[in-house]
């Protein structure tokens, strides 16, 4: 494990490129994130706080923090850095280190479930059926929670697993739910 | 792109809400598309597109290949893909983007997707509903078919964040001064009113909606309370989302807050339906939360 700077960098470096994360460095703190951020004025989420924290390495507070996860990702700071940090890219990166280390609600587990379970992270039922049949559409459609497209559904899943994502959220496939888990999705 | 009528074919990736929660935008756009010789074909077994603020903030390594398989359906069925949630937009286009900057990330990701027999070749494009209808159907040919002309509402737009944002992504522009939705808003003769902090958040993406639900319906109750003050009538989006937040959001504030909320929420193509002579019915506007007055039907 390196410094939260370069860790980041190498996790989400693999896919943003590592220049568009380095552009943490640049930071000077004006504060136009926080100036701008529709979260800001509700919780105690500032974007600039957190740029700074994060070159200070203060993993745990980072991770620790509700806030971390109250960006909507909406990219109002992205777009209005006068230093071009990439923030919001920053942010979800933050984020994927911070689930890696088990800091994930169950909540935000469960999405992973219903993915792994049905393809979708909304997954249709019964009452939405009828609803897809009183504006004239077929009752499901053929994405991958048809019951006609298991193939499909497989496909997914396996993703899910090649990638780990079932161990980082410790999802048990034989009940197909989080570990310890009872079927109503209460500890 | 050409379908045997002469008219053009495009592959419809749904997504989760707009199938699942609010079929009424599919069956609206779909109709509309057809109306001008646009052929929706579905996308069999395409999955979550992952959701990008939610997936992409959890891991990025697994919402990549995810999306990239999507992306592969729509190749191997030879269509540009259209949408109508911002969120699968901001999925499928920054995977393609992405996968088409980074050679290696392409490699690696196909690595990946050869276990389950695909392959990401970034040869179909990912495109708005909002800018097929603007820039392929175009806003004269949209302006005839208006039977039922909106003259006397004023619309609070409302763009969501990940149609406009991030520019160098997106590539529509000014991600203060956007004008698609404005010009199709206008074509029913509706008023297009400017109204506070216009282009925030509905506050539901990024998991914030998973992460504190009540502290997000209070983006939302911003959001509507400054669209009331300007007097608008109703909000028009292109995100099944946002409809998803800004609709049964205004149940589960009303819930979580003591108000009274009913203020009419429409997908875009839903509204042009209505000028266009289409039925609440027909557009599913009757199985929603908010309730579509008079004014808007006359």
């Amino acid at each position: 494990m390196g410094t939260l700077y370069e860790d980041m960098v190498d996790y989400g470096g693999e896919v943003f490129g590592r220049e568009h994360l380095e552009t943490l460095r640049e930071c000077v703190q004006c504060g136009k994130c926080t100036g701008g951020c529709p979260s800001g004025r509700n919780t105690a989420l500032r974007t600039r706080k957190l740029m700074q924290m994060a070159l200070l390495d203060m993993r745990e507070e980072i991770f620790n923090a509700p806030e971390l996860w109250f960006c909507s990702t909406c990219f109002t700071c992205y777009e209005r850095c006068p230093k071009g940090v990439k923030t919001t890219d920053i942010i979800r990166t933050l984020r994927n280190l911070a689930a890696k280390e088990g800091h994930m609600s169950v909540p935000h587990r469960m999405i992973g479930v219903y993915v792994m379970k049905t393809g979708h992270a909304v997954p249709i039922g019964p009452a939405q059926m009828e609803l897809r049949e009183a504006v004239g559409l077929e009752s499901q459609p053929p994405t991958a929670q048809h019951p006609q497209n298991k193939e499909q559904l497989e496909q997914v899943q396996k993703l899910f697993r090649a990638t780990n994502y079932d161990a980082m959220i410790d999802f048990d496939w034989d009940t197909m739910n989080l570990r310890g888990m009872d079927k109503g999705g209460k500890k | 792109m050409s379908g045997e009528d002469g008219g053009k074919e495009y592959a419809y990736f749904l997504g989760c809400i707009t199938p699942n929660r609010y079929p009424g935008i599919e069956a609206a756009t779909k109709k509309i598309f057809k109306g001008f010789g646009i052929e929706s074909k579905e996308m069999v077994g395409a999955s979550c597109c992952p959701a990008p603020g939610v997936f992409g903030s959890f891991d990025m390594h697994t919402w990549l290949p995810v999306a990239a398989r999507n992306l592969a359906i729509a190749e191997e069925m030879g269509l540009e893909i259209f949408v109508t949630c911002n969120g699968c937009y901001a999925t499928l286009q920054e995977a393609d983007h992405l996968l088409k900057k980074h050679p290696k990330l392409k490699e690696k990701t196909n690595k990946i997707l050869s276990e389950i027999g695909r392959e990401y070749k970034g040869t179909t494009k990912v495109n708005h509903s909002i800018v097929i209808m603007h820039d392929i159907i175009g806003l004269d040919k949209l302006k005839e078919r208006i039977t039922k002309p909106m003259n006397d509402v004023n619309v609070a737009v409302h763009y969501g964040c990940h149609f406009l944002k991030p520019r160098e992504v997106r590539g529509h522009g000014s991600s203060e001064t956007p004008y698609i939705l404005e010009d199709l808003v206008k074509v029913t003769g509706a008023k297009e009113v400017d109204y506070k902090d216009k282009l925030m958040c509905c506050g539901a993406g990024g998991g914030n909606r998973t992460a504190d639900s009540v502290q997000s319906l209070e983006w939302t109750r911003q959001k509507l309370v400054n669209a009331t003050i300007a007097g608008c009538d109703c909000m028009v989006h292109p995100c099944a989302f946002c409809h998803l937040q800004l609709d049964r959001g205004q149940a589960e504030m009303n819930k979580a807050f003591g108000t009274d909320f009913n203020f009419p929420i429409l997908f875009i193509t839903q509204f042009l339906g209505l000028a266009m002579g289409l039925s609440v019915k027909e557009l599913g506007l009757d199985i929603q939360t908010t309730t579509i007055p008079e004014k808007l039907l006359k």
